[in-house]
Formats: structure tokens, C-alpha cells, sequence
């Protein structure tokens, strides 16, 4: 099986993965307007363009908000069929995840399921944060 | 823009559709401007004005042998083409060109001459969507669409059914690669490829290409064809990440397009004669019927349900808004960047010589998309002169 495609961070994408590196899930919150949280990272406000901007712990958890089954896995992730998931944080931004600690069919992943982030390391510098059921 | 003041003079599609393995991906952009030039009179000389995507318009200009005062190489996914043309009229309208050459050719099956997909794993998407495992418009394309279902309380043999109506318009185009009747239960029983999408509900995968020419309408009476003219156009961009999709049940691209498309043409939804929704998956018509407004929310599927978008059947007429009538990219063909054919396939309603012609139709929409929800372009044409 060929290596995992893995993320390279930018400068402006850092505090992310050193924040799942250290078991955080790191979003980024304007300082100047009640915009409130987004993703994906940059060192700006999209809602007002302010450079003031704070990175902060998320709580981690969210919603499953939609999905599919890949039923034709890509060669890096193995030979079962995984769902490529949604998941709508607590804070309000979306994010692409994975979900684990659960079967991958459409009878366990219920859309609206409460999920919490776990993060899973991949080398030394990447984690990935994936979500599970918030009840397991 | 000024209302009918440019016209479609030439259009054409490669001289052969589906599997070409004898031709590259240039060769099929050259195949089809030499058709388009051949439909309106024209040499290579004559054009100085060239568009493309997937190649570059140096590459267009140079292979064709063309010296351009205007070059847009706009590359936003399958609907550059409706930016293409969009932008055209405004330089006609301008003076930047005169006569303007659109092309598209993809390899899309052969893989002829054919550049990569990849994306760079610092990208924004390299970042946060490609490591957890999408492969391709069939797992991300897909990925708002559960959501829409729930929010719409749709099912999936909704998305199936989208399917059938266009296979039976398929089934008119003697050019498309599937004719044969299907049902809704073929549809879900054939391969699942990403859950709840299966084969039948997603595009093909083919070899093709298009080209248009453009020109002032004042100069468009002088051609052998009827001219075709714009009379309003869109275009907008989302997000290049589809879990980025600020609302998974509408697509903004589509609603600014398409809103801006109306506003420029001055004219009603019950004016549209003819209408074109870019079906790279099956979800698409059903978001374009809602976003262009030709629906309400929640509205499309019992809307394709009832027939008003389907060809005539066993003696009954067809429905009144005829849509992706040859067969989309669903049935008739996707070379990738499927935009072209849904203006190909307007023009030829507009000139009354489209396989599957809708009668008397004097108004229609082709409505593109780009990427996954990531861009959007809206054309809307007539075949009145001003």
C-alpha cells in the first residue's frame, strides 16, 4: 500500500497541525469583529478582512453532517469501503474528516450524530484529526 | 452588457464523440474549431480573438496559426466555457476583439495528450480534504448531497429518477454513448461507487471537444447560420474545497449566476423555452432547478417527477420546461469539462436543428458548473434579432 497523502503545512497553516500534534483541534477567531470561528486557517478574517485574528482550543466536538461511502478505496487508504465525512463543529465551521470507531455504513452513521475529535499520528509531524461517536 | 448586441455565428463539435484514441488533447480542440470555422465561413486568419481552457489559449493561438488581440484563458472547471463567452461579449462590446474563437477538447476517456489532476498537498484542499481519502468528482462532488436530501426530505430514487428522464432525451440524440431505456430501479442496482451514488448517477467519461465563434449581432447577419444572441450571462465562484460549502443545500455560485444571468436578459422564468443544467452527477439538475429559481426549495424533484422535464412519450406531449434535452452529461457525453456541450446543445435549439428540438423554442439557458460547487456560468440565448 502506498504511503497515506499527507498534509504539508504553509506558514499560515502551522498552528493547525502542531495544534493536532499536541491532541488540540485549533480554530481561529477574529479579535475585531463577533464574526466568530473559521476554517480552513489564514491569518486573516474572512468576514471583516481584520489581521487580528487568535488561534484557540475547540471543544472538539460537532455534528456528522454529511457524507459518502468511497466503495472504490483510493489505493492509499486500503481495501474497505470508508465514508469521507462532513462534520459541523460546535463552534460553526465545517470541516472534511474521517470517521472512526464505527462501522462505515449508512445504518451507523447517522446524519446529526454527535462526534468528538480524536487525532491519529501519521509520522512524526503529522496528526490527522479524525472524529468518532461522542458516546463510544 | 448590452442586450443582443453579440451572436453565436459558429458552432461545432468534434467530428467524432465518445472513444477517439486516434486524437490528442490539442488535436481535439484544433478538430473542433476547424468544424466551428467550417460552420460559419471562416479561416484561422479571420479570428482575433481566442478562449480556452485545459490548454492554455497560447497553445490555442499558436496551433491554429491565429494572432490574437484578446486571449482569456479563464480555467474554473467545466462551466470556463459560459465565462468564456460571457467575457467575449463584453470584449466585442468593447472593441478588444471582433470575431472570438471558444474551444474545448478532453481526453477525457483515452487520456491522449492528457495532463494530471493532482493537487499540490499545500494547497488548501492538498491540506484539509485529500488526506482523508476523496478520489475524484464521485466522492466529493457527492459529499453535500445526504444533507440535501434530509433538508429536502428527498430520496434516492430521486436522484434516479433524474436519470431516466434524461436517458429517454438520450435516446433522441443518435450521437449519445447510452440510448437504451433505463429505470429507476437500474439505476439503483447498478454499481455503488460512492454511497447513495450509484454508477447510473454519475457522468460519463468520454473523448470529445466544441468550439463556438462569436461576433457583433450587427456582423452576425452576414453568416450562413441563424445567428444565435446573447442576451444575458453570470458567472460566480464559492469555494475550491466542497466541505467548504457554506450551505450544503444551495449553491451560492449558482444563485449569483444565475440571478445575474435573469437581471441582464430582462426576462421571467415562464419565458425560458429551453434550459440546460450542467448534470456532472445527478444531484445537479435538482440544485439548478432550485437555485435558478425555476423551483422552490424542496420543489425540483417532484418537478422532474411529474414530467415537465421530459421529452414527449407514448403520445403524451413533453413537459414545458425541456431540460439537458441531449441526454447531459449523464447520457450524451462528459469529456471532463462537460460546459461546452450544454452550450453546443442550446445553440442548436436556438438554430431549430437540434436532434431532440423543442418546437418553436425562442428563449434558452445553459447553466454550467466548475469543480466540485466551486464555480458557476449562466448563458442565456435567443434566436429573435434584435
Amino acid at each position: 500500500m502506498p504511503p497515506r497523502m499527507l498534509p504539508e503545512p504553509t506558514p499560515e497553516t502551522r498552528h493547525f497541525w502542531d495544534g493536532c500534534k499536541a491532541g488540540e483541534l485549533r480554530l481561529q477567531r477574529c479579535t475585531d469583529c463577533d464574526g466568530g470561528s473559521y476554517f480552513p486557517p489564514r491569518p486573516f478574517c474572512p468576514r471583516c478582512g481584520s489581521r487580528k485574528v487568535e488561534d484557540y482550543a475547540a471543544s472538539g466536538k460537532g455534528v456528522l453532517w454529511s457524507y459518502v461511502i468511497n466503495m472504490r478505496p483510493r489505493p492509499d487508504m486500503g481495501t474497505e469501503p470508508y465514508a469521507i465525512a462532513v462534520v459541523k463543529l460546535e463552534e460553526g465551521p465545517q470541516m472534511m474528516t474521517n470517521i472512526v470507531g464505527c462501522p462505515q455504513t449508512p445504518e451507523a452513521l447517522q446524519l446529526d450524530m454527535p462526534l468528538k475529535v480524536t487525532f491519529a499520528a501519521q509520522n512524526d509531524d503529522i496528526s490527522l484529526p479524525f472524529f468518532e461517536p461522542a458516546g463510544a | 452588457m448590452k442586450q443582443k448586441s453579440v451572436a453565436v455565428v459558429g458552432a461545432a463539435e468534434t467530428t467524432q464523440m465518445g472513444k477517439i484514441p486516434n486524437v490528442s488533447v490539442i488535436g481535439l480542440h484544433a478538430d473542433a474549431a476547424l468544424n466551428a470555422l467550417a460552420d460559419c465561413g471562416l479561416k484561422p486568419s479571420d479570428i482575433d480573438g481566442v478562449a480556452s481552457a485545459g490548454i492554455s489559449p497560447v497553445e490555442l493561438a499558436h496551433y491554429m496559426g491565429i494572432t490574437p488581440t484578446y486571449a482569456d484563458g479563464t480555467s474554473v472547471g467545466g462551466c470556463s466555457f459560459m465565462l468564456h463567452v460571457r467575457h467575449a461579449a463584453a470584449a466585442i462590446n468593447e472593441g478588444l476583439a471582433t470575431t472570438i474563437l471558444i474551444t474545448h477538447g478532453e481526453s477525457g476517456r483515452s487520456r491522449v495528450g492528457a495532463g494530471g489532476f493532482a493537487r499540490s498537498p499545500t494547497s488548501l484542499s492538498g491540506q484539509f480534504e485529500m488526506p482523508f481519502g476523496p478520489m475524484g468528482p464521485p466522492t466529493m462532488f457527492t459529499i453535500p448531497v445526504l444533507r440535501y436530501l434530509k433538508a429536502r426530505g428527498y430520496t434516492v430514487e430521486d436522484l434516479a429518477q433524474v436519470a431516466v428522464i434524461q436517458r429517454e432525451w438520450a435516446a433522441l440524440n443518435p450521437r449519445a454513448s447510452y440510448k437504451d431505456p433505463i429505470t429507476v430501479e437500474d439505476v439503483l442496482r447498478s454499481d455503488m461507487i460512492a454511497w447513495p451514488f450509484t454508477k447510473l448517477m454519475c457522468c460519463l467519461v468520454t473523448d470529445g471537444g466544441g468550439a463556438l465563434i462569436l461576433t457583433s449581432a450587427e456582423r452576425a447577419r452576414d453568416f450562413p447560420q441563424k445567428p444565435v444572441y446573447i442576451l444575458g450571462t453570470g458567472e460566480s465562484v464559492e469555494t475550491p474545497m466542497v466541505s467548504q460549502m457554506e450551505d450544503f443545500t444551495s449553491s451560492k455560485a449558482f444563485r449569483v449566476s444565475g440571478k445575474k444571468a435573469f437581471d441582464e436578459a430582462g426576462i421571467g422564468h415562464a419565458d425560458v423555452d429551453h434550459l440546460m443544467i450542467y448534470d456532472a452527477f445527478a444531484h445537479l439538475p435538482l440544485y439548478g432547478l432550485e437555485d435558478l429559481g425555476f423551483c422552490q426549495p424542496g420543489e425540483a424533484a417532484g418537478f422532474i417527477n411529474g414530467r415537465n422535464t421530459a421529452p414527449p412519450s407514448q403520445g403524451k406531449s413533453g413537459g414545458k420546461l425541456p431540460l439537458n434535452t441531449n441526454g447531459g452529461g449523464l447520457s450524451y457525453m462528459h469529456s471532463g469539462m462537460y460546459g461546452m456541450y450544454a452550450l453546443q446543445e442550446s445553440v442548436r435549439q436556438m438554430r431549430g436543428i437540434a436532434p431532440a428540438q423543442v418546437p418553436d423554442a425562442k428563449i434558452s439557458i445553459a447553466h454550467g458548473v466548475g469543480g466540485m460547487f466551486a464555480a458557476s456560468g449562466t448563458i442565456i440565448f435567443s434566436n429573435e434579432a434584435p
